[in-house]
Order: C-alpha cells, then structure tokens, then sequence
C-alpha cells in the first residue's frame, strides 16, 4: 500500500505544472474570452459603428430573431453543414486508406491529392469563380454546353457547387488525418485477421473502422464546426448570393455588421455562432464515449 | 527533496518570467497598432484610393506632390470599391482611418459628419478662394450639408451612361433604343442571333440599381426619390417604383440580361469585357468603365464601336430625358482624427496638389471629364472628344443630377435596398413586396 501511494506522489509531482497552461491561457483570455465577452455585452447595444454605442435592451435580438433572412441563413449553414459532411467523410476516409499504403505510386498520388492544401480559400475561390463562369470560364473555352451552366447564379446549383469547392479544398486535409490514422493501427491486427480467412472488406469493416474511431471523431469535429466558420471562400466565390441562397451564418454576420452597419445585431448573430458550435463539439465528443483516454491500439 | 523543491520554484520563477514577457509584449501589440498606422512618420498624411480607372492619374499626382513636398509627403494605397468601402467605415470608426477620406457625398458622408469624423472646411475654402472657383458649383454643392463643406470634389463627373457595341448592332441591323419599347423590342432581336441584350454585373448589386434609379426618374421624375432620402413616410409606395420594378422584372423575363448575371462581379470588370467582346450589345453602367475600357480594350475604343447613348424615355413618364443619375464626383474629406501635421499636409495637397494643369491633362487622357471650369477646349482636342463633351454636356445640361441612391442613403438603408433590389432581379419577390419591406427602413 505505501508503496502504491508514494508512486503514486511521485507520479503527480512528476507530472506537469500548472504554469505550463499560463502562456496559453493568456493568448486564450486576451484573445477569445475577452473579445467574446464584448461580443456579448454589444448584442444588448445598438452601434452603427461610427457613433457612440447606446445601450438598447433586447431590440437587436429581436430584429434578429425575427428577421426571417436569420432563419435562411440558418438553414442553409445546416444544409452546407450536411452534405460537406456527407460528401467529405467518405471521400477522405477511403483516400486516407488509400494513400497510408506503401506503395509507390500511392506516394505519388498522395502528393498530388495534397495540392489544394498549399493554396489559400481566397485563391481556390477566385480560381473556380473564373472557371466556372458561364461566359468566359471553363464551359465556354472549351465549347462544352454542360459546363457552360451558371454554376453560380442559379439558386437551386450554388449550394451544391459551393460543396463541392469546399471538399475539393477540405479533402486533402482529412486525408491526411485518416492517413497518419491508419498507418497507426498495428499490422499484427490484420496478420491476425489474414489467418482467420478475413478478406479485405471485413478487414477494412472489422479492423479499420473500429480502430479508427478517434480519428472520425478528429475529423468529423473538425469538419462540423470548421463548416460554422466557412467564409472566406464562399464570399469571395458568391458574396452569399444568388440573393440569399449561399447566405449562411458567418457571412450573414459580416454583412450585417460590416455592410449593414448594425453591429448590434452582428453580434447577437456572433453570439448564436458560438453557441451553435459550442453545442456541436460537446455533441461530438459526447458520441465518442466517456472514456477518452482508452488506447484505440492492440490490447486496449 | 529539497532538490525538487529547488527546481519547481525555479521552473516557476522562469514559468512566471515568461508569462511576464508574454504580456508585455501583447500589451507593444495592441498599443503600437494605432500609432503606427496614423502616422508613417511625423507630417506623413495618408490616402487611401480606389483601383480602377483614376488609379493611375491619382499615382501620379501624389508621385508629383511627394517629390516637390520632401516634408509634406503623402502615403497612398489602393482598394477594390467593395472592399474599400467596409474597410474605410471600420477603419474610421476605429480611430485608424487615412487622413484622405475617399467618398461620394450623400447619406455616407452625412453619417461621418454625424459622428465628428471629418473636417469642416469651410473655413478653409474661404480663405482660398481659388480653391472654391475650380470647381463647377453643382458638383461642389455635393460636399455640403447643412450650408457648411465636408468634402472637395476629386476627380470627374461620373453620369451613368448606355454604352453599345455597335459591331454587335450592325450586325443585327440595329438602331440604340431611344424609348423603353424600342429596347424591349431590341431583345428578342438579339437573343436571336445569339447575343446576350444586356450585361450586368449584377454580383455587385449596385449595377442593378443603376435600371431602377433611372427607370424611376423617367417614370416619376426626380422628386420620387427626392421624397425618399427626406425619410417622408411611406415615399417607396410612389407608383413610379412599383412600374419600375415591374419594368425590370419585364425584362429579366425576356431574357435580356446576359446568362449568369447574378455572379458576375462588376469590381472584376467581366461585365464591360461582355460588352467590348460582342457577348453583350449594350451595358448601362457608370461613367467610369469608359476608362477601364479605353485601357483593357483600347482597340474597342479608338476605332470608334463603342457606342452611348442617354437611358430611354419611357412612355406616358413625367421625369426630363435630359435627367441624369449618377455620382457628380468623388470627394477628398479630411479625418478630424488626424494629426494637426498630417491636417496641414492634406490641406495645402488639396490647395496645390489637385487639379494642376498637369493632373487635369492627365484625367482627361485617361478619358475622364474633371469638375473644374474652363476645360471645354481641352475636351475639344482630346482624342476621346466625343465621349468627353458628351459626358461634360450631359452632366452640364441636366435639370437634375441624382446621387447614386446607395450613396446618397444612409448605410443601413442603402444596403437594404440594395440585397432587396437583387430579389427583385432573381424574381424573389415582387414589387409590392419591395415597396413594404423598404418603406419599413425610412428614417432608420
């Protein structure tokens, strides 16, 4: 007994201090608690930006939680949310086993899927806005009608193009995560699995899968919430329009705050922001199970 | 023991140092922002232009200006339109604004003057006579409010104009429309062969606006408006809006904006290279892409296809056919938050620097009409004449020059018209649906 218990001292005095946090948790108050709690006291305030800010009660809360462009923009976070999801997480899960085999050309690939990931959004949007211009992009310069559509001033297509950019720049990033995942797992788990006949299906359903929880969670946090700060891409490829088609919430809280001028609302929007993503983290970590600290490696 | 003692107390000691250091030098960040943009060196004033068409000549003129003025030299940086005017608003509401205020009169210089951020010059122009008597007077009165100058004119008169290809027009064997049924019937002429009747930048929104300021002025005449930007209530239900929206929505019906309308942004100029390639056959668009065309299609230009013309009547309308909408000009206002030094510097540019012989050459060989008197021979042998006399009558001759109504509005308004105008071009919503949700934003 007292040797367990002294270890168990040694363990804790051994173990990290306290001010190690310090140097974060002052960039982390300065910057995102500080600001944060300003975002907060101006949704109770009505501010144009230029004259004093006067307190005003609730009115921006209710100009924004009845302004029906709020509930769109809502909506259209959700959908975007959604099918990014839908159409990265398989992609860069199979990519990311795809490019962890050692083969040659695999490598090779992998260099070239890891492309989109030096650029910045703004470059890839002014890059695809150019292409996929109806009249002198992609469609016209090649004379081919099916690409010549208004990829983006049609409002049923933009939300889907916008997809599309987004994964064509987000894929590669996740692959990488699912890649450096799978080259984790120990190969004597599908040695095992090799003698006991299971081919490479159940291999990739019964071994890989499972071992790669942690790294879905990663990624799928990342790509869930990093969708609530998508903005800096879609503004520059569509400005949120046609009309309000691709208005979704940080940019609706740019444009009121920075175009519209009624910073009060800006924040009251910036406030729903974070607790919307403050929710979906806790969300997704939650459905990872209680026990994060568990080896996902052979003998957990 | 006492040797893990000793090291903790150290680690906390070097733990604590740091944070110290690390503080500190957040607090250097954030002190050193705003004295370090306000003023690049002592006496330095700082301008912030717009890309485009004047871009050059302005380059210019501060090049001069700074190498004559060793000790009242001026920094001068450029921004696309959009951007620049967010970026200004947050930059002057901060307290890091240029000393050189780039603007366009109207309800956006109101809401600085409101808020104390500008200079009043009258004083200035008083005591500088020469000053004042440059400039055309109805130009310069769009700088005043409330019988007092906030701003100076800059640069050149900006009408909004009806360019056509007229290459495109021969070819179909057209004539420019001179009423609102000539141009209706012009497009399904058009279609036809193929062209697209319209370009329109409509990504920009403010593009759009240009159809519905006119379309209202020849309905209505100028006093619709007029009625608006006074906050009367109720001023959107005039009936010329609601023709007007309908006129517009007409015509997105027929197909007379060129295909994918909606995306194509006017700061990126795809919308003048529509016209100039024979995508399009005619733009209404402002003055200004005159010289953004003379430079990106110079061939365009000089050989004499590009064709303007005044905005078509429309039938049974009240408004003049000589009115005009438009910008009468940009203005320099001068940050009541610079320094003294920085104040004095932009002063005596205003005074000196702007409109000399040479910087007034150089505006008109750029293609441009400045706002200052006496230059009618100087248009007359300039090899843009045609467009420039034009431009210089129209805007000389005009009963009435309305403000662009986005300018001339206060922000909030402006840019509620302006997300609700492009509704009405995509066919969101309807014209009564406009009418109510704008005459809901008069007074705000």
């Amino acid at each position: 007994m007292t040797t367990t218990s002294s270890i168990r001292r040694g363990v804790r005095d051994a173990g990290p201090s306290g001010w190690l946090a310090v140097p974060a948790l002052v960039f982390f108050l300065v910057f995102a608690v500080v600001p944060l709690l300003g975002v907060v006291f101006l949704s109770f305030t009505s501010w144009d930006g230029l004259r004093e800010i006067k307190l005003s009660g609730l009115s921006s809360w209710t100009t924004v939680l009845t302004d029906p462009v709020t509930g769109n923009a809502l909506l259209v976070t959700a959908k975007i949310m959604f099918f990014s999801f839908m159409v990265q997480a398989p992609i860069s899960l199979l990519l990311g086993v795809f490019t962890a085999g050692g083969q040659k050309y695999r490598a090779a690939l992998a260099v070239l899927y890891f492309l989109p990931l030096l650029l910045s959004s703004a470059a890839v949007a002014i890059a695809f806005k150019a292409l996929l211009d109806p009249n002198f992009g992609l469609g016209a310069g090649l004379n081919l009608p099916i690409l010549a559509q208004d990829w983006l001033g049609n409002s049923d297509l933009v939300l889907f193009v916008v997809v599309f950019v987004i994964a064509w720049q987000f894929v590669p990033f996740h692959t990488l995560i699912y890649q450096g995942g799978v080259r984790q797992i120990p190969t004597s788990l599908y040695e095992a699995a090799e003698i006991d006949g299971a081919g490479r299906f159940r291999q990739f359903l019964n071994i890989t899968l499972p071992q790669l929880k942690y790294t879905i969670i990663t990624s799928s946090t990342l790509m869930v919430v990093g969708s609530l700060a998508y903005f800096d891409l879609i503004f520059v490829l569509t400005a949120g329009g046609p009309g309000y088609s691709t208005r979704l919430l940080p940019l609706h809280m740019y444009l009121t705050g920075f175009k519209a001028n009624d910073m009060g609302a800006a924040s009251a929007l910036g406030v729903i922001l974070i607790v919307i993503g403050l929710a979906l983290a806790l969300l997704l970590q939650r459905l990872g199970g209680k026990n994060r600290n568990a080896s996902q490696l052979e003998g957990a | 023991m006492k040797y893990q003692m000793k090291t903790r107390k150290l680690r906390t000691a070097v733990m604590a140092i740091s944070a110290a250091a690390l503080s500190v030098s957040l607090a250097a960040c954030g002190s050193s922002g705003p004295a370090g943009s306000t003023s690049a060196g002592s006496g330095t004033a700082t301008m912030w232009g717009l890309t485009g068409g004047n871009q050059p000549v302005l380059q210019k003129s501060i090049e001069a200006w700074n190498s004559a003025h060793s000790d009242k030299t001026i920094k001068l940086d450029f921004f696309a339109n959009d951007a620049y005017k967010t970026k200004v608003r947050t930059a002057v509401g901060a307290g890091e604004g240029p000393t050189f205020i780039y603007g366009w009169g109207g309800g956006v210089l109101k809401s600085y003057v409101d808020a104390g951020q500008v200079e009043d010059l009258s004083d200035f122009i008083k005591e500088n006579p020469k000053v004042k008597d440059r400039y055309l007077p109805s130009v310069l009165k769009n700088g005043e409010l409330d019988g007092k100058t906030y701003a100076l004119p800059n640069n050149n008169v900006q009408p909004v104009v009806l360019y056509y290809n007229k290459e495109v027009f021969n070819k179909v064997g057209a004539e420019a429309p001179k009423t609102w049924d000539e141009l209706m019937a012009l497009v399904p002429k058009f279609k036809e062969a193929g062209i697209a009747p319209f370009s329109l930048g409509g990504q920009s929104k403010w593009p759009d606006l240009m159809w519905l300021e006119y379309l209202v002025d020849r309905i209505g005449g100028p006093e619709v408006f007029a009625n608006i930007a006074a906050n009367k209530p109720d001023a959107w239900s005039d009936p010329a809006v609601v023709e007007a929206l309908t006129k517009i929505q007409e015509l997105v019906d027929a197909g007379g904006f060129v295909n994918g309308f909606s995306s194509i942004a006017a700061d990126s100029s795809a919308d003048q290279a529509l016209l100039y390639t024979g995508k399009a056959a005619m733009i209404l668009q402002g003055g200004w892409i005159y010289q953004g065309m003379k430079k990106d299609a110079g061939d365009f230009v000089t050989s004499g296809k590009l064709g303007f013309t005044t905005f078509p009547t429309v039938e049974g309308g009240k408004g003049d056919p000589a009115n005009v909408v438009g910008n009468p000009s940009n203005f320099w206002s001068i940050s009541s938050k610079a320094t003294q030094e920085e104040k004095d510097a932009a002063l005596e540019y205003v005074k000196d620097g702007m409109f000399t012989d040479a910087n007034v050459q150089d505006l008109i060989n750029s293609g441009a009409v400045p706002v200052v008197q006496g230059i009618e021979s100087k248009l007359e042998a300039s090899p843009d004449k045609e467009f420039l006399t034009y431009v210089y009558g129209m805007a000389k001759n005009a009963p009435d020059f309305t403000l662009s109504w986005d300018q001339a509005l206060t922000p909030a308004q402006g840019d509620a018209m302006l997300t609700n105008l492009d509704q009405i071009f995509l066919k969101k919503i309807t014209p009564e649906q406009f009418v109510s949700t704008m005459n809901a934003t008069i007074g705000k």
